[in-house]
């Protein structure tokens, strides 16, 4: 089975989830002056729930018969081809960054990500990596702290510094 | 009224203000490029600076600069990282996105100053004339007929149901409708579909799904595919090309007008605003183009680009009119300039024309004068923005998803929000991986609530939905949605027919 129509299953399984959530979980919690209402707070993910299903189930069964030759994109075939691990290193390094932002602080954080996902990527002139990390890490946080008054934790938290 | 135009016009022209509607667009440029800070929160930002100026037509002039610059500075990373950080820009990066990736950035970035200059311009001229005649039939528009509008803007997600594609668009359009009801809608004062996260009551932030859609799907395929970015990055003297044929400009010209008027009229309702004048304009323009120049929309069309240019621009124009003639802001930015105008002890409404002239006309004439500024300053910086593209990948990937987490950071405040855009990010990648077109599914989260919301509002006035054959507008609004969507479709099969007989 092509991966779309895989994709359309899981939605449809998950629209079927919303639509349980929608038609038999919601309407219990409703306050008594809300019920006299024409349009429930259940109401909308009701009829897209029904909408969904149809919808996910139309692209599943290929009812539409899709074209699959988009020559722009990615052909999930030739997977091989691929960067993949460099992709799936940049994805676990993002979420590396957003657990680490508040404890290791936004100017180290930002710094590793950026020199880390640089020479992830095959950049080897290091000093240069280094340099642009920093100035770019420095940058940013004076910019979004001080200038723009957005506050953002610059040090790590066993600094205690604010 | 000459008396009172000549009057703005001899304030808004002094050396102090011009310095300030310079340094205002400068300053928006730049800022309105960070994913994340929109011309709403730049605005926000600098109100304490505008309100220490003292005087308020200065003030007032600078804030016009920031609002410009950063709405060209938002277009600005739209067209060349697929990051729209704000709903209205969406709608650009359609198209803009596309011809980044042919090699033609600086013709994508001048199209955009343009379209939004003639926009602008049309929006100012608008405003001067029409204002106070427009504001009463704005107040006409009801819950009922806001609901239509958002119907038909929904329309815009034909344009990429392209062949085969017309399920998976709906099913993108009502994923995205679903993800819109998740957290505490402002109708219910319930959570919803929370699954009892603390981090979703408030709902999915737009900028976090927007930059999950576009920005990190397309960062992660450079990085699968290094071949990807040669086709953006190699050629810079193209890259660096503002040069419009005049082919090209006889294309567009004709849509810059229509779409500049037709997004002012949008943007005077309250509530409706630059994001559905964006969405609509690409929507018309690409069902009036011919079946050739059709297929280009969401390729690289240089008419749905110069569209949703033009009618976010001359929109935001639009919404002065609701907040100069009437006092009422018809949206966030209008709100936050409303607050502006108050604490610089001016109260917009009926009585501002005749009470204070030089406030009122200097308003309209230093919003003319900022988009001038902006397109005098910006073209000859457009090589400049656009050598961004010749940056080596190896930084430029890890600096569009570092300014990527910080547009999602920056919006919330808070770094879950960025595990939310990384999973987000995942499932569109994968989501694309299979062809399922992204943008209905953003066009679905933004209307989503606006629709509900308008829908529950026209339902409990009418008690029921009797508004859709009660109200004649509301029923004329759903026909044209229903036609915008019928239509394209019919003339396809019809294509599609004379070409297999031959």
């Amino acid at each position: 089975m092509a991966l779309d129509r895989w994709l359309a299953l899981f939605i449809a399984l998950i629209f079927l989830i919303y639509g349980y959530t929608a038609f038999f979980q919601m309407d219990g919690l409703l306050p008594p002056i809300l019920q006299r209402n024409p349009v429930w707070p259940s109401t909308f993910p009701k009829i897209l729930s029904v909408i969904g299903v149809f919808g996910a189930l139309f692209v599943l069964m290929n009812i539409e018969k899709t074209d699959r030759q988009i020559s722009d994109d990615i052909i999930v075939k030739n997977w091989r081809l691929y960067k993949i691990f460099d992709a799936l290193t940049l994805i676990v390094g993002m979420v590396i960054y957003a657990l680490t932002l508040r404890s290791l602080g936004f100017l180290a954080a930002t710094f590793l990500f950026l020199s880390l996902g640089a020479a992830l990527l095959g950049e080897r002139r290091f000093l240069l990596l280094i340099v642009v990390s920093g100035m770019a890490s420095y940058g940013i946080w004076y910019l979004v702290d001080s200038v723009l008054g957005i506050y953002m934790t610059p040090f790590p938290i066993f600094l205690n510094v604010s | 009224m000459i008396e009172g135009f000549l009057l703005g016009l001899y304030t808004a022209l002094s050396v102090k203000n011009m310095l300030m509607v310079i340094g205002g667009c400068i300053i928006g440029t730049f800022i309105g490029m960070l994913p994340g800070l929109g011309p709403m929160s730049i605005i926000a930002i600098m109100i304490p600076v505008a309100i220490s100026i003292g005087e308020p037509a200065a003030a007032l002039i600078l804030l016009a600069g920031v609002y410009y610059g950063a709405v060209f500075g938002g277009s600005t990373s739209s067209i060349l990282i697929n990051a729209p950080g704000v709903a209205s820009t969406v709608a650009t990066s359609f198209d803009g996105y596309p011809l980044t990736r042919q090699g033609k950035a600086g013709k994508a970035l001048t199209i955009a100053a343009i379209a939004s200059f003639a926009g602008g311009t049309v929006g100012a001229l608008l405003l001067v004339f029409f204002a106070p005649a427009l504001a009463s039939v704005a107040l006409l528009f009801h819950s009922s007929e806001y609901f239509a509008l958002m119907v038909v803007g929904l329309s815009a997600i034909a344009a990429f149901a392209g062949s085969g594609q017309v399920t998976k668009a709906l099913l993108m359009t009502v994923v995205g409708l679903a993800l819109a009801t998740v957290g505490e809608g402002a109708q219910f004062n319930m959570p919803r579909f929370t699954m009892g996260i603390m981090d979703l009551q408030s709902g999915i932030g737009f900028i976090t799904l927007a930059m999950a859609m576009f920005a990190i799907p397309e960062t992660l395929f450079l990085v699968l595919d290094p071949s990807r970015s040669g086709k953006a990055g190699s050629k810079q003297s193209d890259i660096t090309n503002l040069r419009i044929t005049k082919d090209e400009a006889k294309k567009i010209a004709p849509v810059i007008g229509r779409q500049s008027l037709q997004g002012f009229l949008i943007g005077v309702m309250p509530g409706a605003g630059a994001t559905i004048a964006s969405f609509l304009g690409y929507a018309v323009e690409r069902n009036i183009a011919p079946q050739e120049e059709r297929k280009e929309f969401g390729k690289g069309s240089v008419k749905g680009l110069a569209a949703p240019e033009s009618a976010n621009n001359a929109a935001c124009t639009g919404s002065f009119v609701p907040l100069l003639t009437l006092g009422i802001p018809g949206s966030g930015t209008t709100a936050i300039l409303l607050g502006a105008l108050i604490a610089l002890n001016v109260s917009p409404g009926p009585r501002l024309m005749q009470d204070q002239p030089e406030i009122f006309w200097s308003v309209i004439i230093s919003m003319y004068i900022g988009n001038v500024v902006l397109l005098i300053l910006n073209l000859p910086l457009i090589p400049y923005i656009a050598k961004v593209l010749t940056v080596p990948r190896t930084f430029l990937i890890p600096f569009i998803l570092f300014f990527t987490l910080m547009g999602a950071y920056i919006g919330q405040n808070n770094a879950t929000e960025l595990l939310f855009l990384v999973g987000l990010g995942v499932a569109a990648t994968i989501l694309r991986f299979a062809s399922f077109p992204l943008a209905p599914l953003l066009i679905g989260f933004i209307l989503g609530p606006m629709l509900e919301d308008n829908f529950s509002r026209a339902t409990q006035l009418y008690d029921g939905v009797s508004f859709i054959w009660e109200r004649p507008m509301t029923a004329i609004l759903l026909g044209i949605a229903v036609l915008l969507i019928v239509l394209p479709a019919m003339r396809s099969r019809k294509v599609s027919k004379e070409v297999a007989s031959g």
